[in-house]
């Protein structure tokens, strides 16, 4: 069973969790402008790392809050957890070369609002 | 590439080592040493085609490139042992039963290539048609399936929607009583599904692509695929470089990783399923039951032990662990099911990668990038997938063209907007 630390709650267990896929995926600046592969990467198109992956969580049992975490998808191990609203923190990945790197931010989130972090 | 006019049949030569009872029977007697079913080979630096990942699907297209059209230059490489992903770890389950025209077409064509597999390849392949059927348990699921029994009627495939009593006569274990959180309202019944031996098509497309003159080159690791003009050029990997003109990513759960060598995003990301098996007992349940709400399904095996499959883990993943919460959970939904249950051993539990789509329905064909194909997002549905899969790629690679019967599901889908959705039938029930 992981212990995934709730940034509102501390360390908690894993089944209090529930998952919500990648983060800081910000919705279409300009939604009018985007064209059909612009709806589809914004839609379908997620990053799908080997290492470290920023991904949303929410304590569902808990203070029932979303949260963002840095977590490695191979070792599971979780680098940090932060507020909604917070910039993805610089943490270096523990385990570079474990796979060949895929992008370390989401390269296909059409035209994201500067800093957009949700 | 020798790309023949008129690509049916047949470039198929008597196996030499064919298996048989009397060659059973003298090797039984003699004790002497079965011949190797495949071979190893020195990686050349340059071949036809390069199929990457050795599992079901990528000896399957090898060995319909082989079989069908003569191509034979076709190297399988497999950064582990052949079969040790996603087809060696499944719980075999085949079915046609699914909820769009499209999806049940291609599966029931796969359906019938495995029919006369075992017979094709010369090996035994354990088929064992002992139906299958999806319980319903709420207004919601009963409606889908009533839909699904239609689809697929008009498909011309045995499927119908029965009652509690029915479904009691099937399987006499199943608690059927209306005083249970969860009471059987109905089932969707599917006589010709049922469970394979998986490892045994594994080696036996293995053996049979070698055979015809395929070479499988276990241990060989992918770390990049070279694109020159929007054009593939060749494939590095951990025993050496390949030049090729065509590469085939047949990889499941690490597809991602491969296409992003070539430069080719796609909307796939990687979650663990995992399944567990219980001591044998003697044979009780004859069908494959699987229940969408309580996330869980059972089947018997030829040796008796019963096989627990559920939904995919709860979050993304390239781990193989298994973990406590899933045997919990599953036990739990199992004896709802069948009570008479709770004395048994759980004897193994694992898990494997599956590429998960946000249909439901893989993503097969051209990708953009010249000569850089994929047969990838099998979810946890890919293995009854394998045969049609095969002849199809094998067919696209031959031919330039993609057949019919993968047309529907292009990359391009998603951008187009034509999914085509599987969720309803293929979540719970693999
Ligand atoms: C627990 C479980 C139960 C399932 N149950 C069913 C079921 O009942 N019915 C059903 O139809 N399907 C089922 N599935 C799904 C099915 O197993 C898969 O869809 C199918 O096996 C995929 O086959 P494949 O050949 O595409 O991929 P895999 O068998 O996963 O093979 C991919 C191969 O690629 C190799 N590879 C990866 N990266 C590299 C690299 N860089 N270089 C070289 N090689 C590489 C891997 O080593 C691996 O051998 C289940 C899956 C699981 C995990
Ligand atoms: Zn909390």
């Amino acid at each position: 069973m992981l212990s995934i630390p709730c940034p509102e709650c501390g360390p908690r267990d894993e089944i209090e969790f529930h998952y919500g896929g990648q983060a800081h995926v910000a919705y279409p600046a300009d939604p009018h402008s985007l064209d059909d592969r612009g709806w589809a990467e914004y839609l379908f198109y997620r990053d799908n790392p080997k290492g470290l992956f920023a991904e949303r969580w929410q304590h569902a049992a808990g203070c029932r809050k979303w949260f963002n975490a840095l977590r490695d998808t191979h070792t599971y191990e979780f680098s940090t957890t932060y507020r909604v609203g917070e910039p993805r923190p610089d943490v270096a990945d523990p385990h570079p070369g474990a796979a060949p790197a895929g992008p370390s931010t989401p390269s296909n989130t059409p035209s994201s609002p500067a800093g957009g972090t949700l | 590439m020798t790309r023949p006019d008129n690509p049916q049949p047949s470039f198929r030569p008597p196996l030499l080592r064919r298996y048989s009872a009397a060659h059973l029977a003298a090797r039984g007697l003699t004790q002497r040493r079965w011949p190797r079913s495949w071979r190893d080979h020195d990686l050349d630096s340059r071949y036809d085609v390069v199929i990457i990942g050795a599992g079901l699907h990528g000896l399957a297209t090898a060995y319909y490139l082989a079989a069908n059209h003569g191509i034979t230059n076709v190297a399988v490489v497999d950064k582990g042992y052949m079969g040790g992903g996603g087809s060696g770890r499944n719980t075999a389950i085949l079915r046609s039963n699914y909820l769009t025209p499209e999806g049940v077409r291609f599966y029931d064509r796969s359906l019938r290539l495995y029919e006369d597999l075992a017979a094709e390849l010369n090996y035994n392949v354990m088929f064992s048609r002992q139906g299958h059927l999806t319980l319903a348990h709420n207004d919601g699921a009963l409606r889908t399936m009533r839909w699904r029994a239609e689809v697929n009627k008009v498909q011309g495939i045995d499927s119908e929607v029965i009652d509690p009593r029915q479904i009691k006569e099937l399987v006499p274990h199943l608690d059927t009583s209306t005083d249970t959180r969860y009471p059987i309202l109905g089932g969707l019944y599917h006589p010709p599904g049922g469970t394979i031996r998986h490892d045994a098509v594994v080696w036996g497309y293995a053996r049979a692509a070698d055979h015809l003159g395929v070479q499988v080159h276990q241990n060989t690791e992918v770390t990049g695929i070279d694109v020159t003009d929007g054009k593939v050029t060749g494939v590095e990997t951990t025993r050496g470089d390949i030049a090729t003109g065509t590469v085939i990513n047949c990889t499941a759960g690490w597809s991602t990783i491969i296409s992003e060598m070539a430069g080719v995003e796609m909307p796939v990301t990687t979650s663990p399923l995992q399944a567990a098996v219980t001591e044998p007992v003697k044979p009780f349940l004859h069908t494959v039951v699987v229940s969408g709400t309580l996330h869980v399904y059972v089947s018997q095996t030829d040796r008796g032990e019963l096989v627990f499959g559920a939904s995919v883990d709860p979050f993304t993943s390239f781990s193989t662990r298994g973990s406590l919460a899933f045997a919990e959970g599953l036990a739990g939904n199992v004896l709802k099911l069948m009570p008479a249950l709770s004395g048994m051993r759980l004897l193994r539990q694992w898990a494997g990668l599956c590429d998960m789509t946000p249909d439901y329905s893989p993503i097969m064909g051209p990708t953009g990038v010249d000569g850089f194909l994929v047969d990838v997002g099998w979810g946890t549905y890919g293995f009854k997938a394998g045969p049609v899969a095969g002849e199809a790629m094998a067919d696209t690679v031959a031919s330039g063209r993609v057949p019919e019967i993968i047309a529907d599901f292009g990359l391009d889908r998603f951008s187009s907007g034509r999914l085509v959705g599987e969720k309803g039938a293929a979540a719970v029930g693999h």
